[in-house]
């Protein structure tokens, strides 16, 4: 079996409104609802509309033989539902063709994984129901952990609750002179399959396919034809791994991207022996090479592959540290806006924000930020965080009272 | 009396205390029927008529003339690496740069002009600024009649200088923050040093805002104690501001409101924090303001894990300044080296009792406060957990501190300031 596993990870995060210290104790809404609905829409113009629109094209052209995956956080799910339900309309009819494969992940994208085994599992189960719910009964197989995060533990974790596999990063030291293009087994439980990211051929879509300092741009397609057709006669899979968002909205549309995803499927079927699956497919056919060790954990972010993006500075430990103090407090309040804040604090790309690594070359960090400074996104997020301690510990005055 | 004075700044366009120390010592000085002649870099016309006002900027020079170029050549020096920028705060930082671009247009006609258009702001030209300022008081003092010159600060000592040598007149220095105060050490380098040295140095007799200041002058400066005199500002309203905001969280506040830099001492309140909120966390801290320091105290309060107790504003303005001294339970300024400090006194009339620093001339005159060494963080943290659970000692620092506030009265200043007039006058010749 030799085939292109091609997998999308659709997301955005519900960003905080300015909000100060005044505030506290007294305004209980974070969200910036009118940056959310800007983005979702705009993204929606530039990439989710037209590019579904391509897939389904090419899905309807090729009659079974192109098919992908996606993977959509259930904060995603939730700005679509409330800002964009023709791009919810758009996707629900992709996965009705019957080629385009689900995973599941944590619903609000958050790093609980690395943290908390039980907030962990209900934030999969509530993207599971959310899922099934929008999507027409549908059930994935495969689970993909926000920004591919991924340790032996953390697939222990998954396989228990009933996943055949995961999709993680092809980690160059964690796979040293092995390569990706094989499926490999957890360590602890060798039933649980492991897909990795061939970062190599995936990034080279998404990173570079508009960077006129790299020596093959531009990237035609007959370039890449010809480099999945160098990959050695006995790998099985190149799994190529993705943000949605490189579609129209990391590389424009002016790049040529949409033009060279439209000729892909016919070039990579016509002249090579690849075929495309999805990942349970892959995972259900394929026998596992190898098992793999990853003690500590790993994710698909710059060149370092861990988690310092999120975690790497003292004031993203704060934040972290201090929000998931409060787990247990607030699964005992069943109140529903409680609980929505609870999730859509722990995204990840709040922690992202307060990131010091590209503080010098801000370029790329200042991208994905709506702050300007990561000082600011932290003493941003610790307001919230400290009005939504309050508003925890009013609630937990009431219960009592009540008992 | 007639005193000619220069001062960079006046209300309502000013961005530090300076403007309203000028303004609370002319109402004074009116109280007491003495006029005065006060020169300010630019002239809005907006200000309270409390003066003879000159417009700096409406004084023409005749730039051939031998003794303004002998003036002008004796300052000029000081415009090498004059890109120095004392009291620039961020907020000033903005205004800063509206003015370059507007400046930039009128260049030409300044070259040609005798008139020069002075922004009146702590700018990128701000030497060459001073350097005109003088020349002006040159003309200023040759066309205005007058018994008595007083500078306020550095930037119009070179001015109150070259009216004297006009004149002939006593010239009093006036000195309301120190470069010592603003750089700590290594202050005794550079232009400003050099410029405050020269003016304290010239004048028959040097006013201090505080002692710790006059220790300073002598000390640092050189200045033979007997012509310096401490004359401490005053409130314009010493009134108790009612305020009808109210706390919407249950925690104590203990604020820490400034410009987040060196001279105020931000870090030491960040390790007092650290201290109170281990023996008592229904406490929050808050730290208004900002500054080149604002972003390592970020640091170091998530370093502490204290991150949802400890919390930042950005810079206030306005009513959110009234708001915060209202809504805090404690207030402290922590500064290593404060020549004076107003922002107590702010305080103390919202009724927010005080912990400042031994090293805050404000603490000469507001005996009700607690004072604490500004490096000791843990006599800091026990004086803040003391105010916010002893409620007799926080109860009697309002009561007493507001009797105190009645006291500072600009009048009062003023008659010291006619005494020291009075004996300059009569030494003349």
């Amino acid at each position: 079996m030799r085939t292109i596993c091609f997998y999308f990870q659709v997301h955005q995060p519900f960003r905080i409104k300015p909000y100060r210290f005044f505030d506290m104790g007294e305004d209980h809404y974070y969200w910036d609802d009118y940056l959310n609905k800007s983005v979702i829409r705009k993204v929606a113009q530039k990439c989710y509309l037209p590019m579904n629109e391509l897939l389904l094209e090419l899905i309807q052209k090729h009659q079974g033989k192109f098919k992908v995956a996606f993977s959509i956080s259930g904060v995603c799910l939730d700005q679509f539902e409330a800002y964009a339900p023709d791009v919810l309309e758009s996707f629900q009819r992709l996965v009705a063709t019957g080629q385009v494969e689900l995973l599941n992940e944590t619903d609000a994208h958050a790093l609980c994984s690395l943290r908390s085994k039980s907030e962990f599992k209900r934030m999969v189960e509530t993207h599971r129901a959310k899922i099934k719910r929008l999507f027409n009964g549908y059930e994935p197989k495969v689970f993909r952990n926000t920004e591919l995060v991924y340790s032996d533990k953390i697939g222990e974790m998954v396989a228990e609750m009933g996943y055949m596999g995961m999709l993680t990063e092809g980690a160059k030291h964690i796979l040293g002179w092995k390569s990706p293009n094989f499926v490999y087994q957890n360590s602890i439980n060798p039933d649980f399959k492991i897909l990795l990211k061939n970062f190599q051929l995936s990034d080279d879509i998404a990173f570079r396919f508009s960077d006129k300092s790299w020596s093959e741009h531009p990237l035609t397609i007959e370039k890449f034809t010809a480099w999945v057709n160098n990959v050695p006669k006995e790998h099985q899979v190149v799994n190529l791994f993705m943000d949605y968002e490189t579609f129209g909205e990391h590389q424009w549309a002016e790049t040529g991207i949409f033009e060279f995803m439209r000729v892909l499927p016919t070039a990579i079927l016509n002249h090579t022996d690849f075929t495309f699956s999805t990942p349970s497919e892959v995972l259900g056919q394929a026998n596992p090479i190898a098992k793999i060790q990853v003690p500590i954990p790993i994710s698909w972010a710059d060149e370092e592959r861990d988690l310092t993006a999120w975690l790497g500075n003292d004031l993203q430990n704060e934040a972290f540290t201090k929000l998931y103090d409060l787990e247990s407090r607030v699964n005992k309040i069943d109140d529903p806006e409680i609980q929505r804040d609870w999730n859509y604090l722990q995204t990840s790309d709040h922690f992202y924000y307060m990131s010091t690594k590209f503080f010098s070359d801000g370029a790329v960090h200042a991208y994905f930020s709506p702050y300007e400074t990561p000082y600011d996104a932290f003493i941003n997020y610790m307001n919230v965080l400290s009005d939504f301690i309050i508003r925890v510990s009013r609630k937990e005055k009431e219960i009592q009272g009540v008992a | 009396m007639k005193v000619l004075m220069f001062g960079w700044e006046f209300p309502p366009h000013i961005s530090g205390g300076l403007g309203t120390a000028c303004y609370g010592l002319i109402k004074g000085l009116n109280h007491h029927n003495q006029e005065v002649i006060f020169v300010v870099p630019k002239l809005w016309g907006d200000e309270e008529p409390l003066a003879d006002f000159v417009n700096a900027s409406d004084v023409e020079v005749d730039y051939r003339e031998k003794k303004f170029i002998d003036t002008w050549q004796n300052l000029t020096y000081l415009e090498i690496n004059s890109y120095l920028v004392p009291y620039l705060g961020p907020e000033e930082f903005e205004k800063y740069t509206d003015y370059t671009l507007h400046h930039r247009s009128d260049i030409d006609e300044t070259v040609f002009s005798n008139k020069y258009q002075f922004s009146g702001k702590y700018g990128k030209n701000l030497m060459e600024e001073v350097a005109r300022y003088a020349l002006v008081a040159t003309q200023v003092a040759r066309m205005k009649d007058h018994d008595v010159i007083h500078a306020h600060d550095w930037l119009a000592y070179p001015a109150g200088i070259a009216a004297k040598e006009i004149s002939g007149k006593p010239l009093v220095a006036h000195i309301h923050a120190t470069q010592y105060d603003r750089a700590g050490k290594g202050g005794d380098q550079g232009p400003v040093y050099e410029m405050e040295k020269a003016g304290l140095l010239a004048a028959d007799h040097v006013v201090a805002v505080s002692h710790l200041t006059r220790k300073i002058v002598i000390e640092k400066y050189g200045v033979h104690p007997d012509k310096v005199s401490v004359l401490h500002n005053a409130v314009l309203d010493a009134s108790i501001i009612e305020s009808k905001i109210k706390k919407k969280v249950p925690e104590k506040i203990v604020t820490f409101l400034g410009r987040i830099t060196y001279q105020k001492g931000p870090e030491y309140f960040v390790e007092a924090a650290k201290k109170v909120l281990d023996r008592d966390p229904n406490v929050r801290f808050v730290m208004a303001g900002s500054g080149d320091l604002l972003n390592r105290m970020v640091e170091r309060v998530a370093e502490l894990g204290m991150g949802t107790k400890f919390h930042f504003t950005g810079f206030l303005k306005g009513q959110d300044v009234d708001d915060m001294y209202a809504m805090s339970d404690v207030y402290v300024m922590p500064s290593v080296s404060e020549p004076f400090g107003i922002a107590p006194l702010e305080a103390v009339r919202h009724n927010t009792p005080v912990i400042i620093s031994k090293q805050s001339g404000v603490g000469e005159v507001l005996r009700n406060a607690i004072k604490i060494d500004f490096w000791d963080v843990d006599a800091m943290a026990d004086a803040i957990f003391a105010l916010l659970h002893y409620e007799s000692i926080s109860r009697m620092f309002k009561e007493l501190g507001s009797q105190e506030l009645k006291k500072l009265k600009w009048e009062h200043v003023a008659a010291k300031l006619v005494t020291v007039y009075e004996k300059l006058h009569q030494k003349q010749p």
